[in-house]
């Protein structure tokens, strides 16, 4: 930093995360289209599902990470995203995906503000419990209206079109000719650099160290003037609109909005995309959603073959691999990957300035 | 869904070529995949033809379910040990989706996209393979026999590569529904459904002919496993007649609850929820040993449709037992296992009369034109033609005896959607041709 940083230094720090962010996002996004144009239709299918997992766990750690709030309840809160899609695109002539996605977060952010405003007086192991019972009750609301949702078949969504002007950009860049598939890894790649940028300014924020602090201390956070509450609450709704956003993505991936694609294991599956990853770190919600995308296709691809393992056999092995994989990751990585990653680069770095000092235990 | 009216034939060619022509263009820009000698489609070489489906092989609508791909397997194996198809043989892929959509839709995609099946072949269950159809049909790609009675998959308009194979639900309820009227009429009726397309299009068929002796309706929703307030309630509408649309699982449970309550009305469930095999084993489990016995379903009517594994002197399953011997896991046949070989037959048998000029355009041609000639151990023909993707006509009504077998109550009806008359079906009875093979002696 240069001495004219420090005269103005609040602004200069503001100004330094923006940009920070900003370069972070468009490298994640210029990365992203060279993945979509070089991969094969099948793994922008798979990035497109890495897209809405990635947004999901980013708001999930973010919440459980920044503020200590766990939520085994995103899963319902996707379901509000997802079908507040469906029936936005479910007309004669849809509104741009972009429209609806941001309708989808408005709606999820006002469940996620009616919900947060319980949590709020709830800690760990009962906000849980509250945020478990909103993911199994959650799903029986598009049964219970049957008229609007369509109960247990739930909503067709109809994929976005790729708009003329992206069809020709895409074909100048690259070529190719634009399927369906290859618009809607686009619309979650945008979506998801869009959540990328807004965690990373968020983390550096006021915002994000008052709930840290909330997190850490409670009562020093109240003594210097944080509202517990409020905090709490903003962290719910900020993280709901996460999950809104994830839903919207995933509803015109999966091309349906269904009670069975949200059950309690698509929340427990964010969670532990969120724990595998690393707690509170972005990047980790990448690897967690990662593993999450690719895994249960590797192992069962790895599972069958010649002289393998039957297609139930197979199936079967990747919760199994999935498990073992949570268990180690709990047992020799508690912090998860990130987290770990972390902590041995701080260690290597502290051996390296104070070569005498002894490493921390634990 | 069916009652829709059927607009001309020429928006539904347009549809079909759109999606032909879509899947064309794509194929041309990933480099054409396998297409070396001109005449081959996707998924097919010179000597095999890729196919693929969608099943619950984990989760709760394993039990049973997951055995339908077995039976597929071992039928194709058969197939492929006397010479394929046309020299061709057929490699089947089944992949799990837990019976939730969103994974269902993940899989197919890796199934056309990764694996580039020839075809989709018996997707399993309604909400999952409502998850699909869009996009088969975008691409272009055959979605053959469903396994899934629902309504949805008799849609030539808006999804011409898709076909049903099961009779429909409301046809099924119809059946059910006449029966009562005709043998019971004064029964109190008392129904106990599955909150989806299963309840709704088959109290849809019973209502028809029974509205005024329904005394009472209830619903289950899928994963909750407490029927307890539900079977109350039928006990206390006084019904002494419960018609169940339901799913295996859910048969087991409302018995074990009935048994709890001293609830004994006269039981009918659908095919879906009828097999004695799979509901015993569950009522085994969920009552944790308490309740054992041969057939605990003696009694109950239910429908069939084809031959079952308990009629060991049926041709259809002498068949079924020697080609699960050779070429099963060796574990005992089961009525999903004959389900999945007798899906594979039919399949083969459209394979076979497609002959040579084998296309994704043209095996659905096949399905089209030849569709109610198409073979398999079912009682009454197919109802597939130009205008209709509705799978098996007709069925019979009958009691499950203590030693697991049946007796008839019914002939075969053959019947439809809507208010199309049941008549008893007077065609013969189809045999299995002497290889076990459809297309050859």
């Amino acid at each position: 930093m240069t001495t004219d940083a420090a005269t103005r230094p609040a602004k200069r720090l503001l100004d330094l995360n923006l940009t920070r962010s900003l370069l972070i996002s468009v490298a994640v996004l210029l990365l992203g289209v060279l993945l979509l144009e070089s991969t094969d239709r099948y793994t922008n299918t798979q990035l497109s599902s890495l897209a809405y997992y990635a947004i999901a766990a980013i708001g999930l750690t973010a919440l459980t990470g920044l503020n200590g709030q766990i939520s085994l309840g995103h899963g319902a809160l996707m379901a509000v995203g997802a079908y507040t899609t469906a029936l936005m695109l479910d007309t004669e002539t849809p509104l741009p995906f972009p429209v609806v996605a941001l309708a989808a977060v408005v709606v999820t952010s006002l469940v996620g503000f009616v919900v947060g405003i319980g949590a709020a007086r709830l800690h760990g192991p009962y906000l849980a419990g509250a945020t478990l019972a909103l993911a199994v009750a959650l799903p029986s609301v598009a049964l219970y209206f049957k008229g609007t949702f369509n109960g247990e078949v739930g909503l067709t969504v109809v994929q976005p079109r790729p708009p003329e002007w992206f069809v020709s950009f895409i074909d100048a860049v690259s070529g190719e000719f634009v399927t369906s598939t290859k618009y809607v890894a686009y619309l979650g790649l945008f979506c998801l650099v869009v959540a990328l940028f807004f965690a990373l300014n968020l983390r550096r924020s006021k915002i994000g160290r008052h709930w840290r602090a909330v997190r850490d201390q409670e009562v020093a956070a109240e003594i210097a003037g944080i509202n517990l509450g409020r905090t709490r609450v903003q962290a719910f709704v900020i993280s709901a609109a996460y999950a809104g956003l994830a839903g919207a993505v995933m509803a015109i991936v999966a091309r349906l909005a269904a009670p069975g694609s949200f059950s309690i294991v698509l929340s427990l599956s964010l969670l532990t995309a969120a724990v595998i990853g690393g707690l509170g770190s972005i990047t980790g919600a990448f690897i967690g959603a990662a593993v999450l995308v690719f895994l249960p296709p590797w192992v069962t691809s790895m599972s069958t073959g010649p002289g393998g393992l039957s297609d139930t056999q197979a199936a079967q092995m990747s919760p199994l691999i999935y498990g073992i994989v949570l268990v180690l990751v709990m047992l020799l990585a508690p912090g998860g990957v990130m987290g770990t990653l972390s902590t041995a680069w701080r260690r290597a770095r502290l051996r390296r300035l104070h070569p005498a000092t002894p490493t921390q235990k634990g | 869904m069916a009652h829709q009216p059927k607009p001309a034939r020429r928006s539904r060619r347009l549809v079909l070529g759109a999606a032909l022509a879509a899947s064309a263009l794509v194929v041309a820009a990933c480099g054409g995949g396998d297409d070396d000698g001109g005449s081959t489609d996707v998924g097919l070489t010179e000597d095999s033809i890729k196919i693929g489906g969608h099943f619950p092989l984990t989760g709760v609508a394993a039990p049973g379910y997951s055995e339908i791909p077995l039976g597929h397997k071992a039928y194709y194996d058969f197939v492929n040990a006397n010479g394929g198809v046309g020299g061709r043989d057929i490699e089947f892929i089944a992949k799990d989706d837990g019976y939730n959509p969103a994974k269902t839709s993940e899989v197919v995609n890796e199934l056309v996209l990764n694996d580039e099946v020839f075809a989709i072949v018996a997707g399993l269950g309604t909400p999952t393979h409502q998850a699909v159809t869009n996009f088969l049909n975008a691409e272009g790609v055959p979605d053959l026999t469903v396994s899934s009675g629902s309504l949805l998959w008799d849609n030539p308009e808006e999804l011409p590569m898709t076909f049903g194979w099961q009779p429909d639900y409301e046809s099924e309820g119809k059946v059910i529904g006449q029966y009562i009227a005709e043998n019971m009429p004064d029964a109190k009726v008392g129904i106990f459904g599955q909150d989806d397309e299963l309840g709704e299009d088959g109290t849809r068929g019973l209502e028809q002919f029974i509205d005024d002796q329904i005394v009472a309706q209830v619903k289950y929703v899928p994963g909750n496993t407490d029927v307890g307030p539900q079977i109350a309630e039928l006990q206390k509408s006084g019904a002494d007649v419960v018609v169940g649309f339901n799913v295996p699982s859910y048969t087991a449970l409302s018995q074990l609850v009935s048994m709890k309550l001293n609830f004994k009305p006269t039981w009918f469930y659908t095919n879906v929820g009828s097999d004695s095999g799979l509901v015993g084993s569950l009522l085994e489990e969920f009552s944790q040993g308490a309740v054992k016995g041969a057939s605990p379903l003696a009694g109950v009517y239910t429908t069939t449709y084809m031959p079952q594994a308990s009629e060991p002197e049926n041709d259809w399953t002498k068949l079924w037992q020697k080609v699960w011997d050779e070429y099963g896991d060796g574990s005992p046949l089961t009525n999903y296992k004959v389900y999945g070989m007798s899906q594979a037959f039919t399949l083969v048998d459209a394979l076979q009369r497609t002959g040579d000029d084998l296309s994704r355009e043209s095996i659905v041609e096949t399905f089209e034109q030849d569709g109610a000639d198409l073979g398999g151990p079912n009682y009454v023909p197919f109802r597939y033609s130009e205008d209709r993707h509705a799978g098996i006509g007709g069925l019979k009504l009958v009691e499950i005896q203590a030693n697991g077998t049946t007796a008839d109550k019914t002939p075969v009806l053959q019947t439809d959607v809507g208010d199309a008359p049941i008549e008893e079906y007077t065609g013969d009875a189809s045999t299995p041709p002497s290889s076990g093979i459809p297309g050859k002696d």
